[in-house]
C-alpha cells in the first residue's frame, strides 16, 4: 500500500516538472476560459452567457405562502438573466408547451401545497402534496438548471421541517425569498410549526437563526459554464497523459526495474493508476482555485465541489486506462487521447451547451465524464447542495468502476509486464 | 565456496525464436562471474530471467536458495539489478531517484537517507546530487543507474553491460567500482561484449553465443583450451579489401585461422614471429597496405575466435 502511494506521488512530482504538460493541463484551460469569458462578454458587464433566459412556465395553483415564494424566486433579480418565467393557471397547457419545445420545463405547484407541508392549526396533517416538475428532454442542461433551482428550494423546505433549524435567513441569503416576504413567510411557518408542535406533531418549533449563512446567491454567468467545461476537457488530456506514462515507463525501462524490485505488479499498476488520479485531481483543484481567485467565480459549496472533482477524476481515469489498455505505443495514446479529449468535450457539452445539440448526441454524450460532471458543477454553482448531486456522482462512480474492470481485463490479456 | 546462484537449463523463446537455449552455470559466493558474448548472444535475456522479470520457457534457477519461478519475491530481496539501458526518472534529481528506488526496496526514514548519501559518495556524485538526471553526461547517468542497484546492499549484483557507450574515464571508474564492491563482499554477475573487461574483472567467465554457453571456467582454463596460440591482428586501410587478404593468408604455412572484423584481419597461429614475413609478402603482392599490427597472447578473444570463427566485436 505504501509503495502504491509512493509511486503515485512520484508521478505527481514528475507532472509538475513537465512544463509542456503543465502548459496543456493548466495554462491552456485557464486561458481558454478567460478567452471564452471575454468573447461572451462576461467582462463587459453584460451578463450574456451561453445559457440565459431559460423559458420556464410556472403553474401556481397553491397561491399560498410557499407557492408564492417559489414564484418569487424565479422572478427574483438574481435569476433575471438566467430564467424567463411565465405563469399560467392551466397545467395541461403548460405541459403542452414543454412537449412542443416552447419552454425548457414546467413547474406545477398543486393547490394546497403550503397547507400540506406546514399543517395549519389543529388540522390533521394532510397527505403530502408534491410539486410536479415536467421537463423537456431535448434541453437537459436548461431543464437541469431549472430543476436545480427547484431542488434547492425543496431542500430548504425539507431541512426546515425535519431539523427544526430555521432557514429563513438562509432562504434570504441565497435569494430564495425576497426580503419583503421573509417576515411573512417566517411568521407563518413559525406559527404553523409551533401550533403543530403544540398538538404533539413531529415538527419542532422553529427558531430564527441569526448566524450568517456561508452561502451566497450564486451569480450564473458564462465563466461558470466555461470554467468547468474547459477544466473537464483538459482533464481528459491529463488522464491520457497519465496512461501514456505507463507505456512510457515500460519503454524507458523504469517499469521493468520496478518489477525486479520487491514490488508486485498490483502495487506497480495500482500506483500508476493512483498517479493518474492524483494528477487529475491536482489539475482540477488548481483550475478551480485559479478561477475562483482570478475570475471571482463561485463554484458553490467547497466540500461538495471537492467530492464532485474526485468522482469526476475517477470516471475520467477509467477512460484514461481504457485508452492505455487499447494502445500499443505511448505515441498512440497521445493521438488517441487528444482525439478523445476533443470528442468528449463536444459530446459532453464542454464547448457547446448540450441543449443545442440533437437529442441523439445528448444521449451519447452521457458516456462522457464531461457531461455528468458538467451537470454537477452547474448544480453546485447555482447553489445546489450535495443532496442534489447523487445522479452525477452515481453515474461517474459507475463509469469509473466499469472502465477499471474492462481495462484490468484488457491489461491482463495484453501481458503488459511479462514477456 | 557455496554457490549463490545455480541455473539449470534455462530456455527462453520469443515466439518461434529461441534466444536462450538451455543455459546452465553457477556463481559462487564472493566471485565476479562474467557472461561474455557479442550483441544478441542472449545475455540480457538470461539476466532478465534470473532477475524474475521474464518467466523462463523452461528450466529454473535458484538464487540464495530461492527458485526464480516459484519464489520470485524472495529472489528479488537477494539481488540488485543494473539494467543495460538506463532506467531512471530523468526529471528527478539523482538523490530523488535514489530515494524513490530505495523506498521500492523497502528502505525508509533515516536509514534510507544515510544509505543514499553513502551510495552517492560511492558513485562519486555527492556534489551533483541535486541536479536533475537529464542534465548529466552519459557516464554520470550510468553511475546513477548503478547506484540504484546498490541501495539495499544486495548479496548478488547483476550488471548488464554497464559500460556501453561511455567515455574512457567513466568506464575506468565503473570497473573500479565493481572491483571495490566485490572486495567488500558483493558477488557480481557481469555481462559484457568487451573481452578486456571480462579479463580484468572476472574470477570465472561464461562465453555465450547464439543463446548457448559455449565455454565456462576460469580465464586460465579457457585460454588453455586454445592451446599455445597467439593472435596476430593486422589493421589495414579503410579502402582495402580485408577478405582478399584473409583468403591469401590462410594459404600461409603455420596459419590456423584468419578471420575478418571491420578493417582487421585476425590470424591465429602457434607462433606469430614465424609467419610475419610471409603475411607481409602476401599483403604487398596484393597492394594492400598494413597500417599496424598487434600480437596477442592467448586470451578470451582468441578463445571466442577459436570456438566461433568470429571476433567478439561485431
Ligand atoms: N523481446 C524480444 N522479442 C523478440 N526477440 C528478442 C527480444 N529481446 C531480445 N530478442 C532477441 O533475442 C536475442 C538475444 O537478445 P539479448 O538477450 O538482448 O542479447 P544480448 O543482451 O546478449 O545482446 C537477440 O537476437 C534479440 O534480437
Ligand atoms: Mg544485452
Amino acid at each position: 500500500m505504501l509503495k502504491l502511494l509512493l509511486i503515485g506521488l512520484k508521478d505527481l512530482k514528475l507532472m509538475f516538472r513537465d512544463r509542456a504538460a503543465l502548459l496543456l493541463m493548466l495554462l491552456t484551460p485557464f486561458l481558454l476560459t478567460l478567452g471564452m469569458g471575454l468573447v461572451t462578454g462576461q467582462f463587459s458587464g453584460d451578463n450574456n452567457s451561453g445559457i440565459s433566459d431559460i423559458p420556464v412556465v410556472i403553474v401556481n395553483l397553491d397561491n399560498d405562502s410557499l407557492g408564492n415564494a417559489l414564484v418569487d424566486i424565479f422572478n427574483s433579480d438574481d435569476l433575471a438573466d438566467l430564467v424567463e418565467p411565465a405563469s399560467s393557471q392551466d397545467p395541461e397547457a403548460a405541459r403542452r408547451q414543454v412537449d412542443e419545445d416552447e419552454v425548457a420545463a414546467a413547474i406545477i405547484i398543486p393547490a394546497g401545497f403550503t397547507q400540506s407541508v406546514i399543517p395549519q392549526g389543529n388540522a390533521a396533517p394532510n397527505e403530502e402534496l408534491t410539486i410536479e416538475f415536467y421537463s423537456n428532454p431535448s434541453r437537459p442542461t436548461s431543464a437541469g438548471i431549472v430543476k436545480a433551482i427547484l431542488d434547492g428550494f425543496l431542500a430548504r423546505l425539507d431541512e426546515m421541517r425535519l431539523g427544526g433549524v430555521t432557514t429563513i435567513t438562509q432562504l434570504l441569503a441565497s435569494g430564495r425569498i425576497q426580503p419583503q416576504d421573509a417576515n411573512q413567510v417566517g411568521e407563518e411557518i413559525g406559527e404553523r410549526l409551533q401550533s403543530a408542535a403544540a398538538n404533539g406533531n413531529e415538527a419542532t418549533a422553529i427558531t430564527l437563526n441569526t448566524s450568517t449563512s456561508e452561502e451566497e446567491a450564486n451569480e450564473f454567468n458564462a465563466l461558470a459554464y466555461f470554467a468547468p467545461g474547459m477544466a473537464l476537457m483538459f482533464l481528459m488530456y491529463t488522464v491520457s497523459y497519465g496512461g501514456r506514462s505507463i507505456l512510457a515507463e515500460k519503454a524507458e525501462g523504469t517499469l521493468p526495474r520496478l518489477l525486479v524490485s520487491p514490488t508486485n505488479s498490483t502495487q506497480v499498476l495500482g500506483g500508476k493508476v493512483f498517479g493518474i488520479f492524483l494528477m487529475g485531481a491536482a489539475q482540477m483543484l488548481i483550475l478551480i482555485g485559479a478561477s475562483t481567485l482570478f475570475f471571482g467565480l463561485n463554484w458553490g459549496n467547497t466540500l461538495s465541489v471537492i467530492l464532485l472533482v474526485l468522482v469526476a477524476v475517477f470516471g475520467a481515469t477509467g477512460w484514461g486506462l481504457l485508452i492505455t489498455a487499447l494502445a500499443r505505443t505511448p505515441a498512440q495514446i497521445g493521438s488517441v487521447g487528444s482525439a478523445v479529449m476533443l470528442i468528449f468535450a463536444m459530446l459532453g457539452g464542454s464547448f457547446i451547451q448540450l441543449d443545442n445539440l440533437p437529442a441523439i448526441i445528448q444521449t451519447i454524450g452521457r458516456i462522457t465524464p464531461n457531461a455528468w460532471a458538467m451537470d454537477g458543477f452547474l448544480t453546485l454553482a447555482l447553489g445546489g447542495t450535495l443532496t442534489l448531486l447523487s445522479p452525477p456522482i452515481l453515474a461517474l462512480l459507475t463509469m469509473g468502476i466499469l472502465l477499471f474492470l474492462i481495462s484490468a481485463a484488457l491489461f491482463g490479456r495484453k501481458n503488459l509486464i511479462q514477456k | 565456496m557455496p554457490a549463490i546462484l545455480e541455473s539449470q537449463n534455462l530456455v527462453k523463446k520469443y515466439g518461434d525464436f529461441t534466444a536462450v537455449k538451455g543455459v546452465t552455470f553457477d556463481i559462487k559466493e564472493g566471485e565476479i562471474f562474467s557472461l561474455l558474448g557479442p550483441n544478441g548472444a542472449g545475455k540480457t535475456t538470461t539476466i532478465s530471467m534470473l532477475s524474475t522479470l521474464y518467466t523462463p520457457t523452461s528450466g529454473d534457477a535458484t538464487i540464495g536458495g530461492h527458485s526464480i519461478t516459484k519464489d520470485p519475491m524472495a529472489v528479488k530481496q537477494v539481488i540488485g539489478v543494473v539494467p543495460q539501458d538506463l532506467a531512471l526518472y530523468e526529471d528527478l534529481t539523482a538523490k530523488e531517484n535514489l530515494v524513490f528506488w530505495g523506498q521500492m526496496y523497502g528502505l525508509g526514514g533515516k536509514s534510507l537517507n544515510s544509505r543514499v548519501d553513502e551510495v552517492l559518495d560511492q558513485i562519486g556524485l555527492a556534489d551533483k546530487a541535486k541536479n536533475r538526471v537529464k542534465t548529466y553526461s552519459g557516464g554520470m547517468k550510468r553511475r546513477v543507474n548503478i547506484g540504484v542497484g546498490l541501495l539495499h546492499k544486495p548479496r548478488l549484483l547483476f550488471m548488464d553491460e554497464p559500460t556501453v557507450g561511455i567515455d574512457p574515464q567513466s568506464r575506468r571508474a565503473i570497473l573500479d567500482t565493481v572491483k571495490d564492491l566485490n572486495e567488500q563482499g558483493m558477488t557480481v554477475l557481469y555481462t559484457t561484449h568487451y573481452m578486456e573487461e571480462a579479463q580484468e574483472l572476472s574470477d570465472r567467465v561464461g562465453i555465450i553465443d547464439h543463446g548457448e554457453l559455449i565455454a565456462l571456467g576460469t580465464q586460465d582454463e579457457l585460454t588453455k583450451q586454445v592451446g599455445q596460440t597467439e593472435t596476430l591482428i593486422l589493421h589495414i586501410g579503410e579502402n582495402e579489401d580485408p577478405e582478399a587478404l584473409a583468403k591469401a593468408i590462410r594459404s600461409v604455412d603455420g596459419v590456423q585461422k584468419a578471420d575478418v572484423t571491420d578493417n582487421e584481419v585476425s590470424v591465429i597461429t602457434s607462433d606469430a614471429k614465424d609467419i610475419l614475413a610471409a603475411v607481409v609478402t602476401q599483403a604487398n603482392e596484393r597492394g594492400i597496405r598494413i597500417r599496424s599490427m598487434d600480437i596477442r597472447e592467448p586470451n578470451l578473444e582468441a578463445v571466442f575466435l577459436n570456438l566461433t570463427g568470429r571476433a567478439l566485436r561485431d
